[in-house]
């Protein structure tokens, strides 16, 4: 059966948040709907492998250090995949591998793979809470999204760059400029971190609609029962006003 | 103001606190105390004839001191914070309430140990494990394990420590100091076959190279070593063997110590609980108790409030369990999970600050291996729809998951519909909450009262 393929990047080294979570939701909301669905893990050393989505998820400092070179080998071939309708979702360190650098506090510069033109520099302090944003991926009306967030990072996107929402509760990239994440292309950078699509089926669909499209069995994707889904995102923004 | 008069005032409120209604007085004379008397805790620690012990750790503190004290007490008279207030508050107002006590025996927050040790010198120093835990509110575990190593080095050469080999991080604090014991099980036959997904400190501390196992017992606790440097479990002076894991009822074992092997038959389940056991061992050991003291104290435990209790519901036998980070609700799932039959649960969840405002860890609990098992479940506490969502996705039927996030009604519902036993799985603050309303239909002792 043709099947989604996800490239779930360096598993053991970027999962301090639950990424897990996140495959999860995309690998069930495939099956509810019988579109088949493969997830290949890629670890240090290893080859990356042709997929229709590629995932990033978030590290401690020291691991995000341990595979900082080793993603550095595959910055062209991801930028190609991009190219060809390959989607990208990334979170917290992911997310900022996917820019230039990331200078932290003592200036110390760790390389990104400049697949995104954007920045992040190490902040005094942690940015730490639930938040909320207002998205608009494809032009409709905006979509709400709900998460957390716990980055000492503040990133600043590049001029044309949009991010990926506008934060109506919460920090977002650098708590100034009042947006959050990056949006460009199939290719999605958040700080809102772990069990993120859980709680905003409507990004994982989106991102799966990217991956079908990619792997050239493009459908309108049937509706699912997502009650749960959407109690559990109205408690979490009910929380993060307060 | 004389500091024996600030005592007695900070002594009084405790009263006051109890009688309004207000908790246990287990926090708050401490905190006034240290407001006026910042070195309150120095102070009132030198009247302890035997110093003192501190327990630190993400999982297992509460059990493991009340542990220590089932072997210790008596004879000693110890200052204990036993209803988990473990921040620098909880120990002051123990120290204010315990004045004649001979030993203090205290479990202390891994955020907060460097400072409460720094007051307190303690004679023996506990470091259980660092797990992910609240990542909101501690950082990265790395943080803690450098405060931790910082703080080792500023202790007095006297201080003994008593560490987890088991655990690489842990192991990496302090290995230089002579007086150091080392606790881990040694019993292939009750490793994982493979590391759980939650495991935290996969990479050696020292190279960055993948640590090679012997033998994975619990998270990313287990006979490691480097394959590139060469740095290992250093060997252990304490060691469980011939473990029997017997069911939710009991775990026996062979408790190897330098002053003799003797069986153990430990009334609580889990491997985790045999972690505890040793570091209580070692602790006692330490402070003079006997072998057999530290049978006999074992044998006769029961568990911390909320921990693993045994409660009546109307006509349903429940077990409340404690659950609050990946590592430690990955245990309680292995040994629910060992029991094939079908189950009732009730998993309540909340997202206050002592539970972490984050509840993102519950995806890194395999609720996926308890899946097939539940025949209901009761998703209750603030965060009661996430809760739900997560089985959901673990695979558990839509059907049986109900969303009540009132919990005295979800405890009403398990109550009522349950068959067999039920099984209520809480976070710290749901559980104080699912005690106060089980206290409040006087099925369970408050909490103050049971730990003191």
């Amino acid at each position: 059966m043709t099947a989604v393929r996800v490239a779930h990047l360096y598993p053991e080294h970027l999962n301090i948040y639950a990424d897990r979570g996140n495959i999860a939701v995309l690998e069930h909301r495939c099956r509810w709907r019988d579109i088949g669905f493969e997830v290949t893990g890629v670890g240090v050393g290893e080859a990356l492998p042709d997929a229709d989505l590629y995932y990033l998820g978030g590290g401690q400092d020291r691991d995000q250090m341990l595979i900082a070179d080793d993603i550095a080998r595959h910055a062209g071939t991801l930028a190609e995949q991009v190219a060809s309708g390959a989607a990208v979702l990334a979170v917290c360190g992911g997310y900022q591998l996917l820019g230039h650098y990331y200078r932290g506090h003592q200036g110390d510069e760790m390389r990104g793979i400049g697949l995104v033109d954007l920045v992040t520099e190490a902040g005094s302090t942690r940015m730490i809470g639930n938040v909320v944003l207002e998205c608009s991926l494809d032009g409709g009306p905006p979509r709400r999204l709900v998460g957390f967030e716990n980055h000492a990072g503040r990133t600043t996107l590049g001029p044309g760059l949009s991010p990926l929402g506008r934060v109506v509760s919460g920090n977002g990239n650098n708590g100034r400029d009042g947006g959050e994440g990056v949006h460009a292309g199939s290719v999605v950078g958040t700080y809102v971190h772990g069990p993120l699509l859980p709680k905003n089926p409507w990004l994982a669909d989106w991102l799966i609609a990217q991956a079908l499209e990619r792997a050239g069995i493009p459908q309108a994707l049937a509706e699912l029962d997502d009650a749960l889904e959407l109690e559990a995102q109205r408690v979490a923004a009910r929380i993060a006003d307060r | 103001m004389l500091f024996q008069a600030k005592v007695g005032l900070a002594r009084a409120t405790a009263a006051l606190s109890r009688a309004t209604g207000r908790g246990g007085g287990t926090t708050l004379p401490g905190r006034l105390l240290l407001a006026v008397q910042p070195d309150a805790i120095d102070r009132l620690a030198t009247g302890l004839r035997r110093g003192s012990a501190v327990i630190s750790a993400t999982n297992g503190k509460t059990t493991t001191a009340k542990m220590a004290a089932s072997i210790l007490s008596p004879p000693l008279r110890l200052s204990r914070n036993g209803a988990g207030a473990n921040l620098a508050s909880g120990v002051a107002s123990a120290l204010i309430r315990d004045h004649d006590a001979d030993l203090g025996l205290f479990e202390v927050d891994e955020a907060a140990l460097p400072g409460v040790a720094a007051s307190l010198s303690p004679r023996t120093l506990v470091l259980g494990n660092l797990f992910r835990d609240q990542l909101d509110r501690y950082g990265e575990l790395e943080l803690i394990a450098g405060r931790w190593r910082a703080m080792c080095e500023a202790l007095p050469g006297g201080t003994a420590l008593i560490s987890n080999a088991d655990d690489p991080l842990v192991a990496s604090i302090g290995r230089e100091r002579e007086r150091h014991t080392w606790f881990g099980l040694d019993d292939p036959a009750v490793a994982l076959a493979e590391m759980q997904h939650a495991s935290d400190s996969k990479w050696c501390v020292r190279c960055g190279a993948r640590y090679a196992y012997r033998a994975v017992y619990l998270g990313h606790l287990g006979d490691w070593a480097c394959p590139s440097c060469g740095d290992a479990r250093p060997s252990l002076d304490l060691a469980a063997r011939d473990i029997r894991l017997e069911g939710l009822d009991a775990v026996s074992f062979r408790l190897c110590t330098p002053s003799g092997d003797v069986p153990v038959r430990l009334p609580l389940p889990g491997l985790y609980n045999v972690y505890n056991a040793l570091a209580a061992a070692a602790l006692a050991l330490r402070a003079g108790a006997g072998i057999d003291d530290v049978v006999a104290g074992l044998e006769r435990f029961s568990a911390a409030f909320g921990r693993f209790e045994r409660i009546r519901l109307g006509d349903v036998d429940a077990v409340l369990l404690l659950v609050k980070n990946p590592a430690g609700a990955n245990e309680v799932i292995r040994t629910l999970a060992g029991d094939a039959r079908r189950k009732t649960l009730l998993v309540a969840l909340n997202d206050r600050i002592a539970d972490g405002r984050d509840v993102s860890w519950i995806w890194d609990v395999d609720f996926e291996r308890l899946a097939p098992q539940v025949d209901r479940v009761v998703c209750t506490g603030t965060r009661a729809a996430e809760m739900g969502m997560r089985l959901k996705y673990a695979d558990v039927d839509a059907g049986r998951i109900q969303v009540e996030p009132d919990v005295g009604a979800a405890v009403d519902r398990v109550a009522s519909e349950a068959a067999g036993t039920a099984y209520l799985l809480a976070t710290y603050t749901a559980m104080l909450q699912l005690r106060g309303l089980l206290e409040a239909r006087g099925l369970v002792a408050p909490y103050w009262q049971e730990a003191a």
